[in-house]
């Protein structure tokens, strides 16, 4: 196997979106018959990789060979025909047409000419729809599929294109644990067929038993490399996962106990379509106290706040104080005083940071409004600074400070903190994490902070929650977490 | 099923055109007259659907097709007087090339930019033919020497007989697999792309393929009509009317946009008595289909069957 020469090349890729260095010079072969896994939390750019092989964004520099041919900078239809496949996580089939229609367009040619698809186009649909287990749904239509048979056909239209080298975005998302083994054999069966393999996704863990090797991104670069154990044990992978030892958390006074629940959330399920989510999801938070959710990319934290703030449908019950906020629009909700504060930051890229606050400070009279705005600059001084400056241009670290003064702005009963750590350098998570504190002792506010990253969540927290697989498995105070916890969380 | 729904669906084809066909027996001259033109407009909504149902692509000004291959057509049979064939093929030919001029550059735009820059080019038109009045007829319009028929069943037949013809080829093609990778396309480029089609070529054969049947129908209809003016040709209100019709009957249905026209035509004629409130129960009625069935008439029907 390690004799072939590699299928795939990528030396030195780099890619800019403006200011921010999404991918910084990356580089690893895969050889015929392997299995790599481009591991990396949420912003560390291995979609990014993902997409710059596949031709769908172009790198600013370095070289994706494949089987020896240099492919940057060409568009992604000639790469796709030169041997690259895709398997996307989320893709939109043809509803109007069969299961078996919509593996047969993975076997058509690219010609403007060919109206009827050749003779063998229908047996060998037929053939890989049985081979990925569709065999008895092909002739159903996609939208009464449920969601596994969906990556199923995903899968057979990638089998169906015979790439050289196939990609696989999140290979085990939404899919239950017996899922989870078919679609193991399914890539297994790439690898048996001597097809390069790269799979993209969150963590090691859940890809540990398929790589050969594993390649860990942070921040753009690579942080390690090596097989599934050896980056586990990894320093630095640990310390991006969980933000270092798990020693040093300090232990808080807790006044909130005797206080009456500000949010009770009960039984709460989301499904995405056919994906289960949330299932049977109970948590509370009382006025005053800080709780700490904390979960891998993918257990479901950014479905609990956004159900919680009305932005997706769920069953179950929550309510807010007195009132149960099901039936309420998400507009209604943020006015009540549950202020978000997302993932994705959701800034207005082209306002500057005092526009960006002003809007948040909308509701407010001009006298309380400067009020605010006085008090936000003491507790983030580099705003104070920055305020004509762009949104977009600001470093990552202070977007993610802006996004949380926009949301204190709105003097929130309730700030919700999704993933505030996300792509952050460590210096700059030590300066939010001083913030944080500064916030706790300076006024009344209930925080509810979703994260990964343990180190950040559990030295505010007074209480943390654990999500994994859409559901709450621990709950307790962050001492017996770390004690309980520490070693199985990764 | 699908084979079932599709003999279905040819089985009423062939009914429906047959007694299109034997219309003449029992229509008045008048109504056969309101149904040519409704033919026409057919041919305008099934070539529009082509490009918003299929490549995803919304084309808001079908007229500028249209209005190239009409006025062409008008314009050389003024000057030159060939047969009308040959003014309809030029017709054609200006048609496909001013389109791929349009939508060469304008595919390169993302999202709603598309749409905004057939818009502009209809209005762009439409000032062109007002300048250049010494050729064009300006805002008068221009008569054209010849027509394709004097008799008021003959012209009812060739626009039915174009419409049938159009409506095989059109609707052929979007089942064939050239319209399974136009749908992958319309749909999501991204995957398109990555399953190794050329997004931006399959959708410029498209809008040349809406841009011709277009074309050939403008420069038909000017021929039945004897004249070619903005007020019927070209204006934007007659582009939106193209726009409804084919989202009536049924967006990516092909056949629903020529049913979505005629029933349009038709409707808008009986409800004339009404007055001023023809157009508006019309629209009316256009709005609330869209709002509550928003895959069409015909398309809510083929949506009941793939359920099952």
């Amino acid at each position: 196997m390690s004799n072939n020469p590699p299928y795939l090349e990528v030396r030195g890729l780099v890619k800019r979106f403006g200011g921010l260095v999404a991918v910084n010079d990356v580089g690893f072969d895969i050889r015929p018959g392997e299995i790599l896994g481009l591991i990396g939390p949420n912003g560390s750019g291995k979609s990014t990789v993902m997409k710059l092989i596949m031709g769908i964004e172009r790198p600013n520099a370095g070289s994706v060979k494949v089987k020896g041919v240099e492919m940057v900078g060409w568009p992604s239809h000639r790469i796709a025909r030169a041997g690259v496949g895709l398997v996307f996580q989320h893709s939109r089939p043809l509803h109007r047409q069969t299961v078996l229609e919509n593996i047969k367009l993975a076997l058509l040619p690219d010609s403007l000419l060919r109206l009827a698809a050749e003779s063998h186009v229908d047996g060998r649909a037929r053939e890989i729809a049985r081979s990925v287990g569709l065999g008895d749904v092909m002739q159903r239509h996609p939208s009464t599929l449920p969601f596994a048979d969906l990556r199923r056909m995903e899968m057979a239209k990638a089998i169906a294109r015979d790439p050289a080298v196939v990609l696989i975005d999140e290979p085990f998302a939404g899919l239950t644990a017996a899922e989870v083994g078919v679609f193991s054999e399914l890539i297994r069966g790439f690898r048996a067929a001597g097809h390069a393999v790269l799979l993209v996704d969150h963590n090691v863990k859940s890809v540990a038993a398929l790589v050969d090797r594993v390649f860990a991104m942070y921040l753009g670069q690579r942080v390690a490399e090596g097989t599934a154990d050896e980056v586990m044990r990894n320093e630095t992978v640990r310390r991006v996962y969980l933000g270092g030892s798990l020693t040093a958390v300090e232990r808080r006074a807790s006044a909130a106990k005797a206080k009456p629940p500000l949010l009770r959330v009960g039984d709460l399920s989301v499904l995405y379509g056919k994906a289960q989510a949330l299932e049977k999801v109970s948590l509370e938070v009382r006025e005053g106290e800080f709780v700490s959710v904390v979960g891998l990319n993918g257990a479901g934290k950014t479905t609990l706040f956004n159900a919680i703030s009305g932005l997706v449908p769920y069953s179950g019950s929550i309510r807010f104080g007195e009132h149960d906020l099901r039936g309420m629009t998400a507009g209604a909700i943020a006015r009540g005083g549950i202020a978000q504060c997302p993932e994705t930051r959701e800034l207005f890229g082209d306002m500057s940071v005092r526009e960006n606050l002003d809007l948040g400070g909308q509701h407010l009279s001009a006298a309380s409004r400067a009020k605010q705005l006085a008090w936000l600059f003491e507790l983030f001084p580099i705003l104070q600074s920055r305020q004509a400056q762009t949104a977009r241009t600001l470093s990552g670290g202070e977007q993610q400070m802006l996004a949380i003064g926009r949301a204190l702005m709105m003097q929130p009963k309730l700030l919700i903190l999704d993933e505030p750590t996300l792509g952050l350098a460590p210096v700059i998570l030590e300066q939010l994490s001083k913030a944080l504190e500064r916030l706790r002792q300076t006024t009344p506010i209930t925080v509810l902070l979703g994260e990964q990253n343990v180190i950040f969540a559990l030295p505010h927290a007074d209480r943390v929650y654990l999500l994994e697989h859409a559901r709450i498995v621990w709950e307790g105070d962050p001492p017996s977490f770390a004690a309980q916890m520490g070693e199985g969380y990764l | 099923m699908a084979r079932l729904l599709r003999s279905r669906l040819l089985w009423a084809a062939v009914i429906l055109v047959a007694l299109a066909a034997l219309m003449p027996l029992w229509l008045s001259a008048y109504m056969l007259a309101i149904l040519t033109g409704a033919y026409y407009f057919g041919v305008f909504a099934m070539s529009w659907d082509l490009l918003f149902g299929f490549a995803g692509e919304v084309n808001f000004g079908p007229t500028f097709l249209i209005g190239l291959g009409a006025y062409t057509a008008a314009m050389v049979d003024n000057a030159w007087g060939p047969p009308i064939p040959v003014c309809v093929a030029a017709g054609a030919v200006v048609a496909v090339v001013g389109g791929l001029l349009l939508a060469v550059p304008a595919l390169k735009l993302r999202g709603p930019y598309f749409g905004l820059v057939t818009l502009v080019a209809v209005l762009l038109l439409q000032n062109a033919i007002v300048i250049f009045a010494g050729v064009t007829g300006g805002e008068i319009g221009m008569t054209v020497t010849d027509v394709l028929s004097i008799d008021a069943d003959v012209n009812y037949w060739y626009a039915l007989a174009f419409l049938v013809a159009s409506a095989i080829i059109l609707y052929g093609l979007s089942r064939s697999a050239i319209g399974l990778i136009l749908q992958a396309s319309g749909q999501d480029a991204v995957e398109a792309q990555a399953l190794g089609f050329n997004v931006t070529k399959h959708k410029l054969a498209a809008f040349s393929i809406s841009a011709l049947f277009s074309g050939v129908a403008g420069a038909m209809l000017i021929f039945y009509m004897g004249t070619a003016s903005v007020d019927t040709v070209i204006d934007i209100s007659i582009g939106v009317q193209v726009i409804i019709a084919a989202v009536l009957g049924g967006r990516r249905t092909i056949l629903g946009a020529a049913l979505g026209a005629v029933l349009l035509i038709v409707a808008t004629e009986f409800l004339r008595p009404l007055g001023q409130l023809n157009t508006f129960v019309v629209a009316a009625v256009a709005l609330a289909v869209i709002l509550f069935f928003p895959d069409g008439l015909l398309g809510h029907v083929l949506r009941a069957g793939e359920r099952e």
